[in-house]
């Protein structure tokens, strides 16, 4: 409880910081580039892993029904709806959400927060709220490629190896998914996702014990609470969204 | 005694209820190279954080420039920090920027100067600690002693009144030693500033300090003048001057009785 | 890394996001369709309505005119109102036949129109007249057990 009323507080600097850091575009550029840009690789492949095997198991199980030219919709949906945000914000806890718990970890273990401190610039403006931007800046952009990415590994297995109909297959998906409805849902999500996850990454560095210890248990517990945060408020707002 | 910058009076100090220093009172004269001495752990570098406002007291006060420092807000105390210029330990340079990055990284944030300008600045500085060859290397390749004296350059980048050094011969080699013990003086007499220096290395800084307090137990256990202090016949001084392995300060730490623990 | 290289890093993973984003509007979504601006609205009232729902689709030959804006049911005459959106670009004649039919064998239900000769078309506001309800299992079971059950007694 304590340390939920000190994420608060820290969440709360890093509002009042924000316009400062805004004024440094180029420092959230940059993390957007760390944060953001270095997923792209284990974002894109995973997606189409996944992409591939909901349409590898999805055909298997619609095909017993005789509804295998659905199997565009079930990809979709899956993805748009949960899978694209939900994995994206697993993979982003775990790898640029560790790197930011460990770099600020690190950066105050080495007192380097404290020589900022003590050169009167705030860390918060400096280090931790164009993190924080950027994290949600790039979340929903990481998200949207998984979907995107996903639905092409689907495509992939669905139509040219299995031999599902072409058009059927978009068809079928255009017809049952709704822009606002699911789209607009995943990508909401996937903010509220990001915006979790960054907070607790950049709160576990701040708050780090400065030992290696304490750095290392920081970014375990890092990916530990942002993976159950995530599935926690993907319960919640699926119940808001989609019943 | 209006020629001190900065004066701790009454100063009492503790995390919980042990309190770390109780009731301490220091002058650091303006112009005066000052060092602060005593064993490991009794509180030093937690002076230095008071003074920079990093830390409040519990009771008494911290005056520097004849402002309160616990007392101001924010603003007040950045512009307070903005005339201090500190050496922590292991230098705590930014890893992620360069040499030139890091000494530049003060001038950038609160000045308006020009890029010329600054880099007539940066390699001055980086020249007066010797490393102007080095402005484009990262932090992680250098040594310590050459990581030390950036840091070094990088706390006097603008020039503050109010130099201090977080114990900073620890773990150098002898001439890195020498060096930074002949940077301290020579700065501190160019700039004019007043150098707060904590360490426990005796031989160095009885070299070129002006005056010297030595801490134990919490409270102020002697000062005074290097010369003053070597002709001292206080016990903790002489043991700490002469690097006795026992007196004041006990070998054993508290235990119990040594025949009844090993259960004979 | 110098700061040109970053800012083009950047811009590659906003330009591939806004992308993706766009491909998953037009592509994988209904966002084309769903751009029917003008619309008038028209009443249908049903004794049963089976699993329509709001924004189900209204077609007629197959192809989506309108969509299914309310469902409520009136308490003086007891039967349901259905309101439907129809796009603008679309008039129907007075004497239109509304059904409820089910898409595949169990897919969702949804409105289709049938044209009749009317010389006049549907205003906003307007009712359709003829309407069919959605077939209910139940009665059709029953109605088929009847049958049987008359032609077996003959």
């Amino acid at each position: 409880m304590i340390r939920l009323g000190a994420g608060t507080r820290l969440f709360f600097l890093i509002l009042i910081y924000s316009a400062d850091s805004f004024k440094r575009i180029h420092l959230i550029i940059k993390e957007i580039y760390f944060i953001g840009v270095l997923s792209l690789v284990i974002i894109i492949v995973s997606a189409f892993f996944v992409g591939m095997v909901l349409g590898l198991q999805g055909y298997y199980t619609l095909e017993k029904y005789g509804s295998s030219e659905a199997i565009g919709v079930l990809v979709a949906l899956s993805l748009v709806r949960e899978l694209g945000p939900v994995v994206t914000a697993l993979l982003f806890a775990g790898r640029a959400g560790t790197a930011i718990t460990a770099e600020i970890g690190l950066m105050k273990a080495t007192e380097q927060l404290s020589a900022m401190e003590m050169m009167a610039v705030s860390p918060v403006a400096r280090i931790i709220a164009p993190r924080f931007w950027a994290g949600i800046i790039s979340m929903p952009l990481l998200a949207s490629i998984f979907s995107m990415v996903g639905v092409l590994g689907g495509y992939l297995i669905a139509v040219p190896i299995i031999g599902v109909d072409d058009g059927a297959f978009w068809s079928q998906m255009q017809a049952n998914v709704d822009f606002s409805n699911d789209i607009i849902d995943g990508v909401i999500k996937s903010v509220v996702f990001g915006f979790a996850c960054t907070m607790i990454a950049l709160f576990e560095g701040f708050d780090a014990p400065p030992t290696a210890e304490g750095v290392s248990h920081a970014t375990t517990r890092t990916v530990v609470i942002s993976s159950l945060a995530v599935l926690g408020l993907d319960f919640v707002l699926t119940s808001f969204m989609f019943v | 005694m209006s020629n001190n910058l900065i004066s701790i009076e009454n100063l009492s100090f503790g995390y919980d209820k042990n309190l770390i220093h109780k009731d301490i009172n220091m002058q650091f004269s303006k112009g005066k190279v000052s060092a602060i001495m005593g064993g490991s752990g009794c509180g030093k570098t937690t002076i230095l954080k008071l003074i920079g406002g990093q830390l409040a007291p519990n009771s008494g006060r911290v005056v520097v420039e004849g402002r309160v420092v616990h007392e101001q807000n924010r603003k007040g105390i950045y512009q307070l920090r903005r005339k201090m210029g500190m050496l922590f330990q292991h230098g705590a340079l930014f890893t992620d920027l360069s040499v030139y990055e890091n000494v530049a990284f003060p001038m950038r944030e609160h000045t308006n100067l020009p890029e010329n300008i600054i880099r007539d600045l940066v390699l001055l500085k980086l020249n007066a600690v010797g490393l102007r060859g080095a402005h484009s290397k990262m932090p992680t390749e250098l040594s310590g002693g050459m990581a030390r004296r950036v840091a070094l350059a990088r706390a006097v980048a603008l020039d503050p009144d109010i130099i201090m050094y977080d114990e900073p011969f620890a773990g150098l080699d002898p001439i890195s030693m020498a060096v930074i013990c002949d940077l301290i003086r020579t700065l501190n007499d160019a700039l004019g500033a007043t150098s707060i220096i904590v360490t426990h290395d005796v031989a160095e800084t009885f070299l070129f300090a002006d005056y010297i307090y030595f801490v134990a137990d919490g409270v102020v256990a002697a000062e005074g003048s290097p010369k003053k202090l070597l002709a001292s016949k206080l016990p903790f001084v002489r043991q700490f001057i002469h690097s006795e392995k026992d007196g004041p300060v006990p070998f054993h730490i508290k235990a119990p009785n040594y025949r009844s623990d090993l259960a004979l | 890394m110098n700061k040109i290289t970053l800012d083009v890093w950047v811009g590659i993973l906003v330009a591939i996001g806004i992308v993706a984003l766009f491909g998953l509007a037009t592509k994988v979504g209904n966002l084309t369709s769903n751009n029917i601006k003008n619309t008038y609205s028209i009443n249908a009232y049903f004794e049963n309505i089976g699993g329509l729902k709001p924004r189900a689709p209204v077609k007629s030959a197959g192809v989506v005119v309108g969509r299914v804006q309310s469902i409520i049911f009136d308490t003086e005459a007891y039967h349901a109102v259905v309101n439907i959106n129809i796009d603008g670009r679309y008039v129907f004649p007075k004497d239109t036949f509304a059904n409820i039919y089910t898409a595949g064998l169990l897919g969702e239900q949804y409105i289709a129109l049938e044209a009749g000769g009317d010389l006049e078309n549907l205003a906003p506001g307007d009712r359709i007249t003829q309407t069919q309800d959605a077939v209910v299992l139940e009665k059709l079971i029953s109605q088929f057990l009847y049958n049987s059950a008359s032609e077996g007694g003959k």
